[in-house]
């Protein structure tokens, strides 16, 4: 996508270690002006050291970081006053009310913020209502609802949100996606979202990419990750040896790719499914079940799979 | 023998003379004071305890026949010494004693006879007193008294205007102390990191208050209740 | 950098703890004025238990107002820096605890600046702590009690101070025991970068300022020319200083005098440097620190 404007995140080459963990490692990838980018991986994947050291949380080990045009390391203050931010949990001082907080961190980015102009960023996020209320009388959607205007109160050109849609009930969800197609399209910010789930991802995002442990596995835009002659199909029959054997003989072998127990496991373009029904409808095989999934869904939960033992073992996201 | 005995008799005369010559210049010295009925008066105090660091006060003295003295400070605290009342002149010369003339000396070139008091009642808190007397002006230059209680006193002092009412413009009390220890556990104090000289151990350490007297008001009359 | 000091100290006064010390000052300092209220006359003569026997000692006149403050702030400033450790233990721990912290840092705030105005808060809530006292413990005694010379009980010197020689040696005093709880402030804050909630840097203050007090107290030789002289709890006491008059050479003492002002200089000045090593290593510490709560 070559353009004349710079981007507004270049990352290039970085790594971080804890100790012997490898964190993030040679991690290069560009964010454009208006984009919604998704970052895609597992928890300890390391989006979110990824996305803390955008932030000057972390100290990379190796790498650069240019925002804006600006290196991170020597322009920290110009950078940060037009990032907007929600890290992980929307943790906020619990004692002070909606109102209090958003006036507090608008106050540290920079010049005070008008009252009117507060008041109007906790109505677009739907707490105008109880803008005099404690924070800890909140629910987690509120919570985060609250980060959110606290992200957006100075009006930031970037827009960072770590897992905002963690712990949210469906509605939650949906308004969180809603709210960051809003910010792009219709205030022309950048945003940085990740998530652990694809089926998100794939609903705002422009661009994705996806980590596992520490590295980048895949990167482009959307619509060419999800490519429709991608499309892996899994067909249950209720005799799968017989089914094979036809398969095998037919026009349809080039696509078969694997048997899993009495499940067959086909790729092929998406418009040829309903032939290839078809197809095995005339033949008399008793189809159970045939489902489509993008590949990059398919390889997506083999990362699941993979490192389900590693959620298990640890609680901390790094 | 004869020769022996008369330098005996001649010796016990002679004694005998200068016994009565003690009383004697005890009782003016005595009707001296008697003229003074009352007085208040107003002078400074200077405390000099090697314990006690305390600046220069005011204070005023009250006195009342017989023997009721008071010193204080109306201005703020001072500490009294308990025997600089007890020691009051008129206190240690009432009461009946026996008066041993015990010879001159010199106080700072000024003759005196010295003369010692011994009470007839056992049981007083005064052992004995020593009066170092200026007979030419019939004044009491210095006073020791030893009590059973609180060891030996030291009055010295010194006239000036109202001399002739037998009243010191400046006076000296001498005392023993103990030395001063505050409880443990009262205070933690500050170590400037100075190295102290360690107080002289014992009970060795003696005290001095002196009060300078500006001005008298006698026989004008003192009320009883500053005496309470 | 003044918006972000109002920034801090409205968060610090917003929280219901801070006032825990506040009430807990006003708590002590009223049982103690109860206390010496009505039975003063004992502990006085505890104090001056062996000068009773050679003097007259006029009791009502002793406990006056300035006594009573200076028994207060003798018993108080040995406990008042657990209530500074809480707050000061908390300033940046507690954020890290709560997960504000990393909110903090994302804006474009140095972390140097945010460091020096978190400490510059921890001091003024400090000073705050110590007027508070100063309030209660001499303005207040000094109207329930009323003023007088003022007798202080050193080890081994009773100090008497006039009663117009008074104040400005508890402002000073109390100008020096606010730097000297900075001290504690300054180690609590640097605790505080080290932890990600608020217990460990609060009682690993309170731990350490008791171990050294004790160090400070004992009389063992072996520490006393080299250890103990560069403790910083050996220096907290020197407000005392103030009270201790010059003697002229005849064993009095001179009015608007302090007996040894070049070794209270020394001690604020080891003091100060001990708030500037700590801060120093403390803004350090954080600058290189990530953040990962």
């Amino acid at each position: 996508m070559p353009s004349s404007i710079p981007p507004i995140i270049k990352v290039d080459r970085l790594s971080k270690y804890f100790g012997d963990i490898r964190a993030v490692e040679n991690l290069s990838f560009s964010v454009n002006q208006g984009d919604i980018y998704g970052f895609l991986g597992q928890n300890g994947a390391g989006k979110s050291t990824t996305i803390r050291m955008l932030l000057t949380l972390i100290r990379p080990d190796a790498g650069e970081i240019e925002l804006f045009g600006m290196n991170l390391r020597t322009h920290r203050r110009e950078i940060l006053m037009q990032v907007g931010a929600v890290i992980e949990r929307p943790d906020l001082y619990k004692y002070l009310t909606a109102y209090e907080n958003l006036s507090l961190f608008a106050r540290m980015s920079g010049g005070s913020v008008p009252r009117k102009r507060l008041m109007e960023q906790l109505e677009q996020v739907g707490l105008a209502e109880r803008a005099h209320h404690k924070v800890k009388t909140f629910s987690q959607g509120m919570k985060q609802r609250l980060g959110i205007g606290v992200a957006l109160v100075n009006d930031p050109k970037l827009v960072i949100l770590d897992e905002p849609t963690n712990g949210l009930d469906p509605q939650g969800i949906a308004d969180i996606r809603n709210l960051i197609l809003h910010l792009s399209r219709s205030r022309g910010k950048t945003v940085l979202v990740s998530s652990h789930l694809l089926s998100e991802m794939e609903l705002i995002a422009g661009r994705m990419l996806i980590m596992d442990r520490g590295k980048k596995i895949v990167e482009g835009p959307v619509g060419e990750l999800f490519d429709p002659a991608q499309t892996v199909v899994e067909l249950d029959t209720a005799d799968p040896a017989n089914t094979l054997e036809w398969i095998m003989r037919s026009p349809w072998q080039p696509f078969f790719r694997e048997r899993r127990q009495q499940q067959l496991i086909f790729k092929m373009d998406k418009t040829k499914i309903p032939d290839f029904t078809a197809g095995l409808v005339q033949q008399g095989i008793r189809v159970m079940g045939i489902r489509q999934r993008h590949s990059l869904e398919e390889y997506f939960l083999s990362l699941t799979i993979a490192n389900q033992h590693v959620e298990t073992f640890t609680d901390r996201t790094v | 023998m004869k020769h022996l005995l008369s330098v005996f008799l001649l010796f016990l005369i002679l004694s005998l003379l200068h016994a009565q010559d003690g009383p004697a210049l005890l009782q003016k010295v005595r009707d001296r004071l008697d003229q003074v009925n009352d007085y208040s008066a107003d002078g400074i105090m200077k405390t000099d305890v090697s314990f006690l660091k305390v600046p220069e006060a005011p204070v005023k003295a009250y006195f009342k026949k017989p023997d009721r003295l008071r010193i204080n400070n109306e201005k703020g605290i001072s500490l009294v010494p308990k025997g600089a009342v007890t020691i009051s002149l008129n206190n240690l010369l009432k009461g009946a004693y026996t008066v041993l003339d015990a010879g001159t000396d010199k106080l700072e070139g000024v003759p005196v006879k010295v003369i010692k008091l011994l009470p007839k009642d056992d049981a007083a808190d005064l052992v004995l007193s020593t009066l170092y007397i200026d007979e030419s002006r019939l004044l009491i230059l210095r006073a020791r008294t030893t009590t059973r209680e609180n060891g030996t006193y030291e009055v010295e002092m010194s006239y000036g205007k109202y001399s002739s009412w037998a009243l010191p413009d400046k006076v000296v009390f001498t005392f023993n102390t103990k030395d001063y220890k505050l409880p443990k556990g009262l205070t933690f104090d500050y170590d400037d990191g100075s190295h102290k000289q360690p107080q002289p151990a014992g009970s060795g350490a003696k005290g001095k208050v002196e009060i300078r007297y500006i001005s008298y008001n006698i026989n004008k009359g003192v009320s009883d209740h500053v005496f309470q | 950098m003044w918006r972000l000091l109002q920034i801090e100290l409205f968060k610090i006064f917003k929280r219901p703890r801070t006032y825990i010390s506040f009430a807990a000052i006003a708590g002590m300092v009223l049982i103690i004025q109860l206390g010496l209220k009505f039975d003063g006359k004992s502990y006085l003569q505890l104090m001056m238990s062996s000068l009773s026997d050679s003097f007259y000692i006029p009791y009502g006149m002793i406990l006056n107002g300035y006594l009573v403050a200076f028994i207060i702030l003798n018993t108080l400033l040995i406990h008042v820096p657990l209530l500074v450790a809480l707050v000061a233990g908390d300033i940046v721990a507690g954020e890290a605890n709560m997960g504000t912290l990393r909110l903090l840092i994302t804006r474009p705030v140095s972390r140097t600046q945010l460091m020096l105005v978190k400490f510059a808060a921890s001091v003024i809530y400090t000073a705050l702590l110590l007027i508070w006292m100063a309030l209660l413990a001499l303005f207040l005694s000094m109207l329930f009690f009323g003023t007088n010379d003022m007798l202080v009980a050193r080890n081994e010197v009773m100090e008497q101070i006039g009663k117009n020689d008074v104040l400005w040696r508890y402002l000073a005093a109390f100008g020096y025991a606010s730097v000297a709880l900075s001290t504690v402030a300054a180690l609590a804050f640097l605790l505080s970068v080290f932890a990600e909630n608020s217990i460990g840097p609060i009682v690993s203050t309170i731990s350490i300022v008791i171990v050294l007090t004790i160090l400070s107290e004992m009389k063992i030789p072996l520490y006393d020319d080299t250890v103990k002289p560069w403790l910083f709890t050996s220096h907290m006491l020197a407000w005392k200083g103030f009270f201790y008059s010059k003697s002229n050479g005849e064993g009095s003492a001179i009015p608007g005098t302090v007996e040894n002002l070049p070794a209270i200089l020394r001690s604020l000045a080891i003091l100060l440097a001990y708030i500037v090593l700590f801060v120093a290593t403390a803004i350090a510490v954080f600058r290189r620190k990530d953040i990962l709560t």
